[in-house]
């Protein structure tokens, strides 16, 4: 191990994790909203966009994020649709991210029991009454460990932003072992790296999991 | 209509070329499941296991394989082992020995969980009836183990396949390789072949993932 080595090339590491996480959680941010809103459409099963939402879903989560990103970033200008790597970054995590934040936030949904939003509607409450501080607050504590799951989940696929030629620690590493066959260093600072990213959000996660076990309501 | 670069899926073998890659793809995933299934299962039988040490060492290898994204584990053992040990993988065995990793990690979580959502006084029922241990696995626990686990690993299945696409990143050359060549051997004649051969290469991945999922699906509903 070559720690010199590792001393030089440890602000660049820092700059291309500092990208990795930035465009993840904007990413994630953009795949929360639209999930939620997947999943709203869903569970009061809105004619139409309820089929549009389904055929995203299954397209979404059986195909691969690194052939999205191709797609859209090879493809797409071909007709027309001019997008920078970043842009494109986000909009595929987006997508990706989308359809499992949906299924996360429908479970949660679908948890609630059916009687509960009849006996909120028995007492005068209305639509917006009963997803707020009926369904929702129930809902979550039941969704939090997909969620959290789901977080890692797209944090870790950022890994392929590499693919479109974003700087970011994929990026980074394999140019680092192009350049100067510095292997061992250079995959050591990938792997710490990550593990830097990822173990504050797994620990986060299991966490709140271990909270919430005890704040079930009713079954 | 704008030309699409569609053309160039007829041209020629081009079509077979690129079923051909989605079967490397294919064909890699599927011996890292037949691999990692029954490794997992044992695996995942040994984490049930009161033993501290063993539940140490294989809660730090699961542990570890899950939080890094699998294209950092295809690195470390593409690149990372011909540089320690001198082996000369090539990015095939690499990317066997990887998902095989990863799909033994996730697979004998799946089955820790299975074992462990059995409520204990079923186990302790059993007992009062009077049947063995043996017994009490062979006709109580496994079978309603392997129904929640079926539905769960068909899953790993489909996520293995979509994640077989990076293997394009260790010079594997696999379905989105073959359309890269396509697209740059044609580009003067179809110079939107981006735009068509892509398209193709998603449609692909759909139709080799979506009906494994539904079936996932349609067996989790069954089984509930």
């Amino acid at each position: 191990m070559n720690w010199e080595f590792i001393w030089e090339y440890l602000p660049l590491y820092q700059k291309a994790a500092w990208l990795t996480v930035k465009i993840g959680l904007i990413g994630i941010l953009f795949a929360i909203m639209l999930g939620f809103i997947c999943a709203i459409i869903q569970y009061y099963k809105v004619p139409f966009f309820k089929r549009i939402v389904g055929v995203y879903i299954e397209l979404s989560r059986n195909t691969p994020l690194l052939v999205q990103l191709f797609f859209l970033y090879y493809g797409l200008p071909k007709i027309g649709i001019q997008t920078n790597a970043t842009t494109c970054g986000i909009v595929g995590l987006a997508f990706l991210g989308g359809s499992y934040m949906a299924e996360a936030f429908r479970s949660g949904l679908e948890a609630v029991e059916v009687i509960q939003t009849e006996s909120a509607l028995s007492l005068g409450m209305n639509r917006y009454q009963i997803m707020r501080y009926v369904v929702l607050p129930q809902a979550i504590s039941v969704t939090i460990p997909a969620f959290m799951a789901n977080i890692i989940f797209l944090m870790k696929e950022t890994s392929v932003f590499s693919a479109i030629s974003l700087m970011d620690l994929m990026f980074t590493a394999k140019d680092l072992i192009g350049l100067y066959y510095k292997t061992t260093e250079s995959l050591f600072l990938l792997v710490v790296f990550y593990l830097i990213i990822l173990l504050p959000i797994s620990i986060l996660g299991s966490l709140l999991e271990r909270r919430l076990r005890y704040a079930g309501f009713g079954s | 209509m704008p030309d699409l670069g569609l053309e160039i899926l007829l041209k020629g073998s081009n079509m077979i070329r690129l079923l051909g890659g989605l079967w490397v793809a294919l064909k890699i995933s599927l011996i890292s499941v037949a691999i990692s299934i029954p490794l997992g299962i044992l695996l995942g039988a040994l984490m049930t296991w009161k033993n501290p040490i063993t539940k140490i060492i294989l809660r730090l290898y699961l542990e570890f394989i899950r939080i890094m994204p699998q294209l950092v584990l295809l690195f470390l053992v593409y690149f990372g082992t011909t540089k320690t040990f001198g082996w000369d993988l090539s990015g095939e065995m690499a990317a066997i020995l990887v998902f095989t990793l990863w799909g033994t990690a996730e697979m004998s979580d799946l089955v820790r969980g299975a074992l462990i959502s059995i409520p204990k006084h079923q186990y302790e029922s059993s007992e009062a009836l009077g049947l063995s241990k043996v017994q009490t696995y062979l006709y109580i626990i496994i079978p309603q183990a392997v129904r929640r686990l079926i539905p769960l690993s068909i899953n790993l299945i489909t996520r293995m396949i979509k994640t077989t696409s990076l293997i394009l990143m260790i010079g594997v050359v696999e379905v989105l390789k073959v359309a890269q060549q396509m697209i740059e051997a044609n580009r003067m004649s179809s110079p939107n072949g981006a735009f068509g051969i892509y398209l193709a290469v998603f449609i692909l991945y759909f139709i080799a993932c979506w009906p494994i999922s539904m079936l996932a699906k349609h067996l989790e509903m069954k089984w509930r």
